[in-house]
């Protein structure tokens, strides 16, 4: 803090009368500002580049800032406890909001540690805002209590607080931080915390209880903002067609006719597709209907999905690596000594997101389109302008983004396409603000989906019957999204190897919950039961070998055995399957006890247990909330959802013909243990989805002898199988 | 263009939309009752489920022209006031929402069912809640949800 900005930001205190208290942290130097007129403060804040966090009004309100995306992933009410908990806030007081999307205040470290960026993805809210909260909120109470040791003129080192209030036990004194509000004192310097200053998490008073969601009762009554909620006077709509062939040039044959249709205001071309602005929403729908565009061949002209499959297992087996992710040991030596080699390949289609609110943004551009303001529910993305200011040609400064709920994330959010669709669509009409919405068929047909991949996967077993090699080639498009979770780290094989070799067919692709981890931890984990049925192993016995060296991932192996009563034999036409894997950091372990109809090839899962590992758990209920959600949505996926493509065409268009698990295909019990821990927190968003493939499969093993090795296992390919 | 004065959530409510609109449009975009949800257009997801005369109906396929004739059309917003339908609390109490999208459908086809059978097994609400999709899966909790808010009513008639 320079001189010159300490003596203004002085002045303006003075001449404020202290009715809110702003407290913040920019990089190591905390700053706080007070003022009445919230207008005057959002000016200085400007002015004076600050950060702010807190906010506290007389009455003692406290508002915290939530920087993260809301996806119901629980992060507006995690991120805000941990403030409060080093604040040593009443709760009760607290109220939450969006903080402002500003990276360069507001950004997580969570991905690289010099550069704050807002981005909520890869399950990295919390784990990545651990300290950046903590250290904020410790902050704002130490600007408290400096103020109260100024206001009683004591020394501060005599101060502590309980739950909203300074305390001075040698005078008897107390004093709420509202009533502190009129009386603020800014320290010349406030500590740049260090982790053994903070809290003790023993003494957690916030953390780790039942604290139910902020934003649960906007929820239920329907009164949640999500973007696609969002009206303004003047707001006109926008629709694109985007065709069902990924990179398609359209030609449009008739726009003559339908710049005359009924509140048609506009048809603006995009290189990929054809977009309207009608005066309400139900004009600019039908007019998209009338429609007649001539589609150029793209780049996934003539790619057949299913036949893919063949083509990959040829690349699998040239000589030629890919791109080598880890080789630890000597695999080929593994082979060369073995007593016995495995060799099997696992397949799976492409899926898509299915977030419930479709794609949409509201966008609106001034009329000298120098300026924007962005209204989304986005996983956000880097600086938090969300792809406006290089769509508009922009300075970053001159967007303002409005964070609302997203109704579904999934990895698609974090995808800009529709807000830039929808700046261009707004740039045409400026100043008039656009509504851009996504049909569901456009957000299926023009997906961005989790690749489709062919995994062939090597073992070797020596003579003690012990796994001594294992290789694992993903072959598919998308690099990471093909390859994350390919890795074994916590499996004792003194012999690894693992690559991605690359195909391209043109198709949209992007994170989806959990990425490459679904399909690769089912490969994996299929691999090793069939290692450990060849050799009449238990399998959990085999993974607990495996484990030695792992104590946090072997107790989560035991305590999902124990709940789950593995070691007792399931009832008649029913049999158990387990799975580990760490994914974003938290281990965890599934188990799931399912029976089948072998005449319908439906697969019933009965139960579903898993115990994890996930460091210190801010909301234990939320995490429970989390791996139900995770393992239903990989239930899902796994049992019924695939997207197919005949001549790079989407075959898919809507929840008809792409089928998203039902209330009926729930199981009986889903039951999650968190095994307690003082760690670091890591994320758990994305921890169940992927258990549930490997533990499908390897009960449809157990229980049949077969082996399922194609997701999504469809009644029909559970036929195939049960009838090979 | 045409003129429909309709009877929403114990109100009437005028609007002038195109002939054959569909209701969702017009609760959400012309009359601002956002509570109801687009998810697919088609019926198949439940988001914008409301009721008609206390049938759970989605919206999003229901023309606005059928509904000129004084039928009682209650959306989210109409359900309680402040929120304190025995449902919505039992939702709260579960902590039912993960998005929370699909969660005003989920709730206007909860409370239909169990104004029709206040006390469902657990076979009779997947049946009857089979038709309202979350991706975020959160069933189970639902399923508690409506076990719970189920058990309220019963035990306080």
């Amino acid at each position: 803090m320079n001189v010159d900005r300490s003596i203004s930001r002085r002045k303006f205190l003075k001449s404020s009368s202290g009715a809110m208290l702003f407290i913040g942290a920019s990089g190591l130097l905390p700053m706080v500002v007070s003022c009445t007129n919230e207008k005057e403060i959002q000016k200085q804040l400007k002015k004076h580049q600050l950060t702010a966090w807190v906010q506290i009004s007389e009455d003692g309100h406290i508002t915290i800032y939530n920087p993260a995306a809301e996806m119901g992933q629980g992060s507006m009410t995690a991120l805000p406890v941990l403030f409060a908990e080093e604040m040593d806030a009443d709760w009760s007081m607290v109220s939450v909001e969006f903080s402002p999307q500003e990276a360069s205040v507001y950004g997580s470290i969570a991905w690289n540690p010099n550069t704050k960026v807002l981005i909520t993805a890869g399950s990295r809210a919390t784990k990545g805002y651990y300290p950046v909260m903590r250290k904020a909120g410790a902050q704002a109470r130490y600007a408290l209590m400096h103020t109260a040791a100024m206001h009683w003129a004591v020394p501060r080192t005599e101060l502590a607080t309980d739950q909203g209030f300074v305390i001075h036990e040698k005078e008897g004194e107390k004093i709420s931080y509202g009533a502190l509000v009129p009386f603020l004192e800014i320290p010349e310097n406030i500590p740049d915390f260090t982790e053994e200053q903070l809290k003790d998490p023993e003494k957690y008073r916030l953390v780790g209880k039942h604290m139910p969601r902020v934003e649960i009762p906007s929820k239920v009554d329907g009164s949640a903002k999500f973007a696609i909620d969002i009206r303004l006077p003047n707001m006109v709509y926008g629709v694109l067609e985007r065709g069902n062939l990924h990179g398609a040039k359209p030609t449009l044959q008739n726009k003559a006719d339908i710049l005359v249709l009924d509140g048609v205001l506009k048809v603006v071309p995009f290189n990929y597709a054809v977009g309207i602005v009608a005066s309400t929403l139900e004009q600019a729908l039908a007019a998209k209907k009338q429609l007649k565009i001539d589609w150029s061949d793209a780049p996934p002209t003539g790619f057949n999905s299913q036949e893919a499959y063949i083509d990959y297992g040829k690349i699998a087996s040239k000589s030629a690596k890919g791109k080598i992710i880890f080789d630890i040991g000597n695999v080929q030596k593994a082979w060369k000594s073995a007593s016995k080699t495995y060799s099997i390949d696992f397949k799976n289609d492409y899926v898509y997101h299915a977030q419930m609110e479709p794609l949409n943004s509201v966008v609106k551009v001034a009329e000298d389109l120098q300026s924007a303001e962005v209204w989304v529910g986005s996983q956000q993305g880097g600086d938090g302008k969300v792809g406006v200011p290089q769509a508009l040609g922009i300075p970053a400064n001159k967007v303002n983004v409005h964070l609302q709920y997203l109704g579904g994330g999934f990895g698609r959010r974090s995808m800009t396409d529709f807000v830039t669709e929808c700046a261009l669509l707004a740039k045409e009409m400026a100043p008039l603000p656009v509504k851009l919405i996504w049909t569901r068929e456009d957000d299926v047909t023009y997906g961005a989906y989790r690749p489709l991949t062919l995994q062939r996967l090597k073992a070797s077993t020596d003579q003690k019957g012990r796994i001594s090699g294992f290789s694992h080639c993903v072959v598919g498009d998308g690099g990471n999204l093909a390859a994350s979770g390919i890795w074994n780290d916590y499996y004792d094989i003194p012999n690894q190897f693992a690559e991605w070799r690359e195909t391209s067919h043109g198709i949209r692709l992007k994170h989806w919950r959990s990425v490459g981890h679904a399909p690769n931890k089912f490969a994996i984990e299929c691999m090793l039961d069939e290692i450990a049925m060849d050799h009449g192993v238990d399998p959990v016995a085999l993974r607990r070998k495996l484990m030695v060296k792992a104590p946090r991932a072997l107790a989560t192996l035991e305590k999902a055995a124990e709940i789950s009563k593995w070691d007792e034999t399931s009832i008649e036409g029913r049999a158990k399957g387990v799975a580990f894997l760490q994914r974003s950091g938290t281990l965890s372990t599934g188990i799931c006890e399912i029976s089948v109809n072998r005449q319908t090839g439906k697969i019933k899962v009965h139960h579903f247990w898993s115990a994890l590992d996930a460091g210190v758990v801010v909301q234990p209920d939320n995490v429970k909330a989390q791996m139900e959600g995770g393992i239903l949505m990989g239930m899902g996926s796994v049992l019924k959802e695939q997207i197919t493509i005949v001549d790079g065409r989407i075959q898919q268009s809507n929840y008809h013909d792409y089928q998203l698990l039902r209330m009926e295909d729930i199981p009986e019990s889903v039951e999650t243990v968190i095994i307690e821990s003082t760690e670091s927190p890591q994320g758990v968003g994305e921890s169940g989805t992927p258990l549930v493939a490997g533990a499908i499969a390897n009960a449809f093993f157990s229980l049949t002898g077969k082996r399922l090795r194609h997701l999504p296992f469809t009644p029909d390919r559970v036929l195939e199988v049960l009838n090979s | 263009m045409a003129k429909y004065r309709l009877n929403i959530n114990t109100k009437k409510l005028d609007v002038e939309v195109d002939e054959g609109t569909s209701l969702l449009w017009v609760l959400r975009e012309h009359l601002g009752l956002t509570g109801t949800k687009f998810g697919c257009g088609i019926s198949q997801c439940g988001a914008c489920t409301i009721h008609v005369d206390g049938q759970p109906m989605r919206s999003c396929l229901l023309p606005v022209d059928d509904f000129v004739n004084g039928q009682k059309i209650t959306t989210i917003e109409g359900l309680s006031e402040g929120g304190n339908h025995p449902v919505q609390k039992a939702w709260i109490e579960a902590q039912a929402p993960q998005c929370g999208y699909c969660q005003s459908g989920q709730i206007m086809q909860a409370v239909a069912l169990l104004e029709e059978n206040p006390n469902p097994t657990r076979e009779e609400i997947k049946v009857y809640m089979n038709g309202n999709l979350c991706r975020c899966g959160t069933y189970m909790r639902i399923l508690d949800a409506i076990e719970l808010a189920s058990k309220n009513i019963t035990e306080s008639v």
